[in-house]
């Protein structure tokens, strides 16, 4: 079971090893997107280059989905070796990180409706209006910083499509993000403008582990060499986001590392590579030329879409089709996270409850306090906790995390469930049962346990819907279930409509037998005996 | 009293009974004997102890002070012994609880068989046949694939004699047997319930039924203010009572209704 997101890319490991790099399909092209043709694997610039690295260190990339947000901790606890989606080089990463050398240059630009592009040229124009972003990121950081300095607003998301609808829409007045954001979104949101000039810029980097520093120097050896024989270029050419300032960004980086590393070994032609792994990297050479033109221009692509495939009505019905296998078996690890939480939630509900009622005062207290925590506190933060916050000295597996995660958490609610239920059975059949030599585990599992469960079926039926619908928080730890993969998907067609609706049609086909289930049972053991 | 003691050692003698809950007492000093195949009905007015003397008997609640000893099985003053430590006990009483509670979830028989085949390991065939001959012996035979909740008053009640006969205890006692039946029932229960004494069997009843008690108990024992009061044979006891107390029973008869306060 793991396996099925652990390698999203089933390749047969190369003799030096696996080199496992995580991501965020969700990020969507050109960073990282799940492969319209092959929903299984992923393509975009970052997944090429990770290939090439893997190349250069004689070892096979295996990609490893990860929340974008969560991509630092999970280096940083061994999930993978190496982060790089669109990770962005910041003095906090440096501080607690590896950090490879920079391979991307990107420019913050300011996106504004196509109406404002006079009024809202800079920050400065917006005070007191609503910018958006994406959070943790350099953007953010920079609007914060205007909120002092121009009084403006700053307002995060979690991804970045959201803030671009939401301007055309006139929920924000601007939105700052990198260039290669603001080119894909403007393809997918009509009546936006970019402002010429970057606010500010910034630098894509990959990330390791601390103590991966070797693994590092190694990596930072093999960027240089795909820097200055052309294989980074030719792989930014293909996703569309070459231009002047890449190849001044990369002319730089070059001169400044050249003298140290001109005695290293030779290098050898790569152009193997990008053929070796182009199956799933094809674009269409219009689109190619389109975003040449634009490069040339000097300016970010514009709307002419890269993406135009994916965009046309005609075509987006087999696309969506093409994404079904892989929703499928999302909705099958649901289902499967789901059942295994919610029996490891009834087993220990069921001891909960118990020892409230049955116990001494000690336990009593301490069960209470942890029914108390459990049910007081998120659920994405025992999760983060369990998963993150442990690892220093309990690494635990993505899954493994979850499915505690989330058993220990509805625990809390099945205990009170049971303990109402337990409650609920009449003082005088216990009594009667006691007076006829029953033991009081006898009355427990014979007389009380069995009325009780008759009593807790429809709540706990309630809970179970609720856990499958709650399992789609486990994407914070890595776990790609039915929610995380329609989102990636989403990104990836530039749209919620379709994907929404078949995501929605799958939990409604998980939840509703199970419902009409427990009404089945609740009928039986009302209906009058034969 | 003589009659009580009879040949043998009594069923039941409980000594100096003393209950107090929290500053109230409840029972301040029951003496009573019972002898084999005696039917004794308990009366008194409601509050008086009757109910708290059979859940004591069946030891669902601690006393204070006294001793009690049923069929050679003591049962001591403070606080509730270990369940295992009661074994021995269960085996000797059996009680029918005035709302009966039969187990909801299980049909007639199985309420019946539950104890015979969890609590003395018999094999389920011999519990059922025993089963099926008990409630036949009490008329409810044809009920025993019924929930409780398809049950008549009358049919619930004899089910749960069944069931508490099911462990086969010389001692059995019965909260308000009557309350919930009509007059034709009534008789039946009293015929069942003679025919339990021919056997040998030793029955304790806490009713405000005189005239069932009339009709079936061979001694009637009245408790007022917590202590036995006066007690004899029905045709002496409820015809020519003796004690202040016994006399406004048998007035208040007329007026009151039977208490509701179930075990």
């Amino acid at each position: 079971m793991l396996a099925v997101f652990a390698a999203v890319s089933p390749l047969v490991a190369g003799p030096g090893g696996v080199l496992s790099w995580g991501g965020d399909a969700e990020g969507g092209a050109p960073f990282v997107e799940a492969d319209p043709a092959d929903p299984t694997a992923v393509r975009g610039f970052d997944v090429e280059i990770a290939e090439a690295l893997a190349k250069g260190l004689g070892r096979t990339p295996r990609f490893v989905q990860v929340a974008y947000q969560t991509i630092d901790q999970s280096v940083a606890r061994g999930d993978f070796d190496i982060g790089m989606s669109g990770v962005e080089d910041a003095p906090q990463r440096r501080r607690t990180l590896a950090v490879t050398l920079p391979y991307f240059e990107f420019r913050e630009v300011l996106a504004v409706r196509a109406g404002d592009e006079g009024r809202f040229r800079t920050l400065a124009d917006l005070r007191g209006r609503k910018v958006g972003t994406l959070a943790g990121t350099i953007a953010y950081d920079t609007l914060l910083a205007a909120e002092a300095e121009h009084a403006l607003v700053p307002v995060s998301y979690d991804d970045d499509v959201h803030p671009y609808e939401d301007l055309a829409r006139g929920r924000v007045d601007a939105v700052l993000l990198d260039h290669v954001l603001a080119a894909r979104s403007l393809k997918r949101v009509r009546g936006l403008a970019i402002q010429p000039g970057a606010v500010v810029t910034g630098r894509y980097v990959g990330v390791l582990a601390r103590e991966n520093a070797v693994l590092r120097d190694s990596i930072d050896r093999i960027l240089m060499e795909k820097m200055r024989d052309g294989t980074l270029r030719r792989i930014f050419e293909k996703w569309n986001v070459w231009d002047e300032e890449q190849a001044a960004f990369q002319a730089r980086e070059i001169a400044a590392r050249g003298a140290e590393d001109r005695e290293k070994k030779e290098i050898s032609s790569n152009e193997k590579i990008v053929a070796a792994h182009g199956a799933a990297t094809r674009i269409s050479s219009s689109d190619t030329a389109m975003g040449d033109a634009a490069a040339a221009a000097g300016v970010a692509p514009a709307p002419p879409s890269s993406l135009s495939k994916q965009s046309s009505s005609s075509s987006s019905l087999s696309l969506v089709l093409s994404y079904l296998p892989s929703l499928f078996r999302a909705a099958l690890i649901t289902i499967f996270l789901s059942c295994v939480s919610m029996a490891l939630a009834v087993a220990l509900g069921i001891g909960i409850a118990s020892g409230r009622i049955y116990g001494g005062a000690f336990a009593r207290v301490l069960l209470t306090l942890y029914v108390e925590v459990m049910r007081g506190t998120p659920v994405l933060l025992q999760l983060f906790v369990l998963y993150y916050g442990l690892s220093s000295f309990l690494r635990l597996p993505a899954f493994v995390a979850a499915l505690l995660g989330l058993g220990l958490n509805y625990a809390a609610y099945e205990s009170e469930i049971y303990r109402g239920a337990l409650e609920a059975v009449p003082r005088g059949q216990l009594e009667a049962a006691r007076t006829l030599g029953l033991t009081e585990r006898q009355v427990l599992r014979l007389v009380r346990g069995p009325q009780a469960f008759r009593l807790a079926l429809a709540p706990m039926t309630n809970d179970f819907v609720a856990l499958l619908k709650d399992s789609s928080l486990v994407s914070v730890v890595t776990v790609v279930e039915l929610t995380k993969q329609t989102a990636i998907f989403a990104t990836n067609i530039g749209s919620w409509a379709l994907p929404g609706a078949l995501c929605a049609a799958l939990y409604l086909a998980m939840s509703l037998p199970l419902s009409r289930l427990a009404r089945r049972l609740e009928e039986r053991w009302n209906a009058p005996s034969a | 009293m003589e009659r009580s003691l009879g040949l043998s050692a009594p069923v039941l003698s409980i000594r100096g009974l003393r209950l107090a809950r929290g500053t109230t007492e409840v029972l301040k000093g029951v003496e009573l004997a019972l002898g084999r195949g005696e039917l004794v009905a308990l009366m008194g007015l409601s509050g008086g102890g009757k109910t708290t003397i059979l859940r004591v008997v069946a030891a669902l609640e601690p006393f204070q002070a006294g001793a009690i000893d049923v069929d050679g099985v003591p049962l001591h003053p403070g606080p509730m012994p270990r369940e295992g430590a009661l074994i021995g006990l269960r085996r000797k009483v059996g009680l029918v609880f005035q709302l009966h509670c039969l187990f909801d979830h299980l049909s007639a028989l199985d309420n019946v068989t539950l104890a015979p085949i969890h609590a003395l390991r018999q094999p389920r065939a011999e519990a059922e046949a025993r089963a099926r001959s008990l409630l036949e012996g009490l008329g409810v035979a044809a009920r025993s694939r019924s929930l409780p909740r398809e049950l008549s008053g009358g049919e619930a009640q004899r089910v749960a004699i069944a069931r508490a006969l099911a462990v086969d205890p010389p001692l059995l006692l019965m909260d308000e047997p009557t309350a919930s039946l009509d007059p034709a029932r009534r008789n039946e229960l009293g015929e069942s319930l003679r025919m339990l004494t021919g056997q040998g069997r030793t029955l304790l009843l806490a009713t405000h039924d005189d005239e069932f008690a009339r009709d079936y108990a061979t001694r009637v024992v009245i408790l007022f203010e917590g202590a036995v009061v006066e007690e004899g044979p029905p045709e002496e006891v409820l015809v020519h009572p003796k004690h202040p107390a016994t006399v406004q029973l048998l007035q208040s008869k007329r007026k009151e209704v039977p208490s509701k306060r179930p075990l």
